[in-house]
């Protein structure tokens, strides 16, 4: 489905913020938000559901301590006893400080390699993909704040202009 | 500005009055003679069944009272005057490990300080009275410290065996060792550190207040140049004092990140102290700028330094348990044998708690939830101090008990009249830091 979206330009993060509170103030649904840069509190200003990744970070963390409790278990005192240290108890637990490196390392290795990989899934990243930013200078030095039309662009492209918008720009966009 | 109030006061003079009731009270209970201990060891476990149990730590525990022959007559007579010495020992160690740990949380409040002003934070000033306040508290506990140093100098306690004359000349480790262990040289160096500290934190307060009253940046600038000189001064010396006040009353081991270990009990505690007297003091009202990012960054630092200090614990644990020499692994035998549950209820209590509690960012928000996992980390790392002095001094004796609960309420009550008398002294607030408006802004 193809709609009709405004695109506003602007050349500052602090004048970006100040627009967007006043778009928000207007009542109008921002679509998105293209940035050079992380703008701190633009998520909280354009009222976006908090994110949910630090969940899916500990789940994984709790993964890859399973990982490797079972992985080393199987290794060092199932499959394979070995006598270290003069430490051969067949116990898993008693040889359980030998592990925690190996413990502590897995969880954070699956916490972050999964956590990224599920960012990127989720923000529709996968290599060679095409960008999806509206204009090239959104990955320089200009801000750009999408709104959608309904019958209603000259009252946004007045507000718009209003907020510091350097330019403004109507164009087709096919969501997908 | 912010006024002591009488409720608190009360309660806190209640508590050194109860608290020093237990201490006398654990004085008077130990034993006199050698046939009290054997009647006190003899009712409390009757038939004193255990003792082959503990083998491995009397085995240790011979070499310190260097018994050259295992003839059985004077074995048993030494074995007795040391179970009398340990029950002695047991209403001193109490007292110095409550003395210390209160002491210590100062100590690292300091440090915490120094940094800010070091690093010229910008989100911490408002804190600034709040961390001086509870500084204040060096002066007399370090002072009580060192007056149980040399009380044991004068051999009013046998805490530290390599005081000991007796000791030391049938001990060849502790003969090599004594140009450095010896009470003098002893003494001298804790008063080099007291006086250091205490000196740094009287002068910094003072160009604090100064700064207030000033018209230009002088006392701000000078304030920052003392807190990096103090750093370096504080790291040596604190690791030094870990060594001679702590891990010398087991004599003849050591570990080399020991320094670092006690800093970071020290380091966690005396934030979480910093947090729960903000909170106090803004549930009172005061410190109406403080808001909730400098809970949350507080909460980080607690946070984050538990997990420091586990790191520095398990890798102090490993190398020794994995490496199994028996001059190091002594340490942690008699540990797990006898102290089986402070020793692994202190990791609970120090690593489990605060990762799970403090873990999510809103619950670092939520001031209940961080005063009750400062109870914890505070009850966590006075146990880590428990354990590092108890074994080696009252053995497998031990027991929270009167002297114990004692010595902690005394403290604690000396703790809270002295630093909050100390923060009506000056407005809780810096009128002229150049980043309160920085601080007064924060935002995470």
């Amino acid at each position: 489905m193809a709609s009709k979206v405004i695109h506003a330009f602007y050349d500052d993060d602090d004048i970006l913020m100040l627009a967007v509170k006043k778009v928000k103030a207007a009542k109008h649904h921002i679509d998105e938000v293209y940035c050079p840069f992380p703008v701190h509190g633009l998520d909280k200003a354009m009222g976006l559901a908090p994110t949910r990744l630090a969940i899916t970070a500990f789940l994984y963390g709790c993964v890859g301590l399973s990982v490797a409790v079972l992985m080393m278990n199987y290794i060092m005192i199932e499959d394979w006893p070995q006598d270290i240290g003069g430490k051969p108890s067949f116990s898993y637990l008693e040889n359980m400080p030998a592990f925690v490196p190996i413990m502590f390392e897995l969880t954070v290795f699956f916490a972050a390699h999964l956590m990224v990989i599920t960012f990127y899934l989720r923000s529709r990243l996968w290599p060679f993909k095409e960008a999806e930013n509206p204009d090239v200078r959104t990955t320089d030095d200009h801000f750009l704040m999408e709104i959608e039309i309904h019958d209603n662009e000259q009252e946004l492209r007045d507000l718009l202009i209003e907020t510091g918008a350097v330019e403004i720009n109507i164009s087709e966009k096919n969501s997908h | 500005m912010y006024t002591f109030s009488n409720r608190l006061k009360i309660a806190s003079i209640v508590l050194m009055i109860v608290g020093a009731l237990g201490i006398i009270g654990g004085f008077v209970m130990a034993p006199g003679t050698i046939a009290e201990a054997k009647e006190m060891v003899a009712s409390h476990d009757s038939g004193h069944g255990d003792a082959h149990g503990a083998e491995a730590e009397h085995a240790t525990q011979e070499n310190d009272h260097a018994v050259a022959d295992t003839h059985g007559e004077e074995h048993d007579s030494s074995h007795d005057q040391h179970l009398l010495d340990q029950l002695k020992n047991r209403p001193w160690a109490a007292l110095y490990v409550a003395a210390f740990f209160f002491m210590m949380i100062s100590l690292g409040v300091l440090a915490f300080y120094a940094i800010q002003r070091a690093a010229q934070a910008g989100w911490s000033p408002l804190l600034f009275r709040v961390m001086e306040g509870i500084t204040s508290y060096l002066v007399p506990g370090g002072i009580i410290v060192f007056v149980i140093l040399l009380l044991s100098v004068l051999h009013m306690n046998h805490l530290f065996i390599w005081m000991d004359e007796s000791v030391v000349a049938h001990d060849a480790l502790l003969q090599g060792k004594s140009g450095y262990l010896n009470p003098t040289f002893f003494l001298i160096r804790a008063a080099i550190f007291l006086a250091g500290w205490i000196g740094y934190r009287e002068y910094s307060r003072k160009l604090s207040l100064a700064q207030d009253e000033s018209d230009d940046d002088s006392n701000f600038k000078l304030n920052f140049r003392i807190s990096a000189g103090f750093l370096v001064f504080y790291l040596i010396s604190e690791s030094i004092m870990s060594w001679d006040w702590i891990m010398s009353v087991e004599p003849h081991w050591f570990s080399t990140l020991f320094g670092w270990y006690i800093f970071a009990s020290m380091f966690v505690s005396g934030i979480t102290v910093i947090a729960m007297v903000t909170i106090y003091l803004k549930s009172k009202g005061y410190l109406e700028d403080v808001n909730d990012s400098h809970i949350h960054d507080l909460a980080k630092f607690m946070f984050g330094i538990s997990i420091f200090w586990t790191y520095l614990w398990f890798s102090q644990f490993m190398l020794i348990w994995y490496s199994n020499i028996p001059e190091e692994v002594t340490y942690y035998i008699t540990r797990i044998a006898d102290y089986r549950m402070p020793f692994f209820g202190m990791v609970a209590m120090n690593f489990l708690f605060p990762v799970l509690l403090l873990m999510n960012s809103d619950y670092k928000r939520v001031n209940w939830f961080v005063i009750l996992t400062g109870i914890v980390i505070l009850a966590g790392h006075y146990m880590d101090i428990f354990n590092a002095i108890m074994p080696s001094t009252v053995g497998k004796n031990w027991y929270i008990g009167i002297p114990e609960i004692g010595s902690v309420l005394f403290f604690a009550g000396l703790f809270i009249f002295w630093v909050f008398r100390a923060l009506a002294t000056a407005p809780l607030q810096p009128k002229r830091n150049p980043f309160i408006e920085e601080s007064r802004h924060f935002h995470y």
